[in-house]
């Protein structure tokens, strides 16, 4: 048998590796060996995403066939790692105080698993498998969720993610069993054959988009978001926001592309309903928020909406225009809740729009970096945000739904309002008392930097979204 | 031999169940079993099909055992969770989860 084929597997294997060196470390490290323990997960991850990134993949299929890789997903692959360096740096001073600092090795070993349970369900070609990697990214993120234990909110999200994940997974894999039973198989390749758009296979493909639906946090599935998001550690809401949420949006394209595909009509009447509905729903809710964190979890729901508007079509273009979304909404929703992660830490406490007043008069530099991240969130042009936002509507445009895109654009000037409503708050509304000046650990300021360097370079350098779209496949 | 339709109008009836459980039990507990038997109407449905339909393969009883322990790590994990409530509260009535809230 010739093992080099084991070598495509690379994130996977090096992700592995410093699964196991982190826990190693966290068991032995003693005294002074602790104090550098978070510079070293730092230095690991940035080696993982190094490899990830090396040289090109080539297609392969693995273990009978249930894991597959190709150019595309090894680049998914790669962003997800890089957005978690970008995010385990932002940690920092969270994991360095008093109730946390003892506990940090069980973060980095939680994450480490949850991003190893992304990769399986990003390459998966089996439902089997599908469903142990999409368990394996939802619940370390729920212990997550719950992590600051003497926090009264952290326990009450924790309880309301994980109950509302398990029911919504076993909500899809009765639909998956469904699936199995009109087709006989749980390979991909093989299922996509017997599918005809049966009554019983598009109530499995309901339930299917339920489950998925939880993960993305579309509207009728997207009750625990808000909740959830504030009461989690900054660090948490963050990861669920861009990382999780990604890594489910393009799994539930490869699946409806690749399973679904001659019951496209059905699933696109799906998409067309919940994208119309979150983008619509998550804005006007997100304009009576003052919870800046709460109001970040209905900005995400409304950019997941904007995530399947990429989805729809089922095309090459429509791929490339998501990956390069999901790669852009990283950057700016991390700089984002940098921000936040930065400020909450300094006062000890949440913070709402009104705390953000007055905030350009004494910290100018967090203010920039605050105001372009909302900018590029909500995409105005200089800034990556346009860019992708414009790549996902000409995707949806060129499929035929220009209804959807006419929607989704006056849905964008309505979120350009309440980014603007936190924009104003920091330039404008006068305080006497704004948050006095500070500043940030180190590794939150390059991080940050990083993010800034993201939202204002990534839409202009247009190899970047040549290089994905190169590399995209459709159905 | 049983048919295998009355298997499935079982695994169907304790999904709904499951779900009417959800959403109307008060006890964070009693929401933990009625996910379990949502769970449980899944592993029966697996091994039916299998059984009656695919005999040649596996896959079905596989999914099933796979789903098996996946389902007991999820309890053993919600449990924990909501044993930080108990002890955050002092009661795990679902009521009292509203310090989130719109």
């Amino acid at each position: 048998m010739n093992y080099i084929q084991f070598l495509q597997m690379r994130p996977e294997i090096s992700l592995l590796a410093i699964f196991v060196a982190t826990f190693i470390y966290d068991l032995a490290a003693r005294g002074k060996w602790r104090h550098y323990f978070h510079p070293i997960v730092c230095l690991l991850i940035m080696i993982h995403t190094a490899v990830c990134l090396g040289e090109s993949y080539s297609e392969c299929e693995l273990f009978g066939s249930m894991y597959y890789t190709n150019p595309m997903i090894g680049i998914v692959k790669t962003i997800l790692s890089g957005g978690t360096l970008l995010l385990v740096m932002q940690a920092n001073k969270w994991l360095r105080s008093a109730n946390t600092t003892h506990k940090q090795g069980e973060f980095y070993t939680l994450l480490l698993s949850t991003l190893f349970g992304m990769y399986i369900m990003i390459s998966a070609r089996h439902f089997l498998l599908f469903f142990i990697g999409l368990e394996l990214a939802s619940l370390p993120l729920a212990c997550l969720v719950a992590f600051d234990k003497y926090r009264h909110h952290s326990a009450e999200a924790g309880v309301k993610y994980i109950l509302s994940s398990m029911f919504s997974s076993a909500v899809m894999i009765y639909g998956i069993s469904f699936l199995y039973g009109t087709t006989g198989t749980l390979y991909f390749a093989d299922m996509v054959a017997n599918i005809n758009g049966s009554p019983l296979q598009i109530f499995a493909l309901v339930l299917f988009f339920a489950g998925m639906g939880f993960k993305i946090s579309l509207v009728p599935f997207h009750l625990w978001t808000a909740d959830t998001y504030q009461g989690a550690p900054t660090v948490v809401s963050s990861y669920l926001s861009v990382i999780s949420k990604g890594a489910a949006a393009f799994t539930l394209m490869v699946i409806l592309m690749k399973v679904f595909a001659p019951m496209m009509k059905h699933w696109q009447i799906i998409t067309y309903i919940l994208t119309v509905a979150s983008i619509t729903v998550a804005n006007l809710f997100a304009i009576r928020q003052s919870d800046l964190k709460r109001f970040m979890a209905f900005s995400s729901i409304s950019q997941a909406g904007y995530i399947m508007l990429a989805v729809i079509g089922g095309t090459k273009d429509g791929m490339s225009a998501l990956v390069f979304y999901v790669l852009v909404y990283i950057f700016a929703n991390l700089a984002v809740f940098g921000v936040i992660e930065t400020l909450e830490h300094h006062t000890r406490s949440s913070v709402s729009r009104d705390d953000c007043n007055g905030l350009y008069k004494t910290n100018p530099r967090l203010t920039l970096l605050m105001t372009l991240a909302l900018f590029s969130l909500a995409g105005i042009p200089p800034f990556a945000g346009f860019f992708s936002k414009f790549f996902v509507f000409m995707s949806a445009f060129k499929a035929g739904f220009w209804v959807l895109v006419f929607i989704a654009l006056i849905n964008t000037v309505v979120s350009l309002y309440y980014y603007l409503l936190i924009v104003k708050a920091m330039y404008i509304t006068p305080n006497d008392e704004p948050i006095e000046h500070f500043n940030s650990s180190k590794y939150s300021r390059v991080s940050l930097v990083i993010c800034l360097a993201g939202i204002l370079l990534l839409g202009i350098c247009s190899f970047i979204f040549e290089e994905i779209d190169r590399l995209s496949f459709g159905m | 031999m049983i048919p295998a339709e009355y298997y499935l109008i079982l695994a169907a009836l304790m999904f709904f169940i499951g779900i009417f459980g959800f959403f109307t039990r008060r006890n964070l507990l009693g929401v933990l079993i009625s996910t379990e038997l949502v769970l449980n109407a899944v592993d029966i449905n697996f091994a039916v099909f299998n059984a009656y339909y695919y005999p040649e393969h596996l896959e079905g009883f596989f999914f099933t055992m796979f789903a098996i322990g996946i389902a007991a790590s999820e309890t053993a994990v919600a449990i924990a969770i909501i044993l930080n409530v108990y002890r955050n509260m002092r009661t795990i009535r679902l009521k009292s989860l509203k310090k989130l809230k719109f």
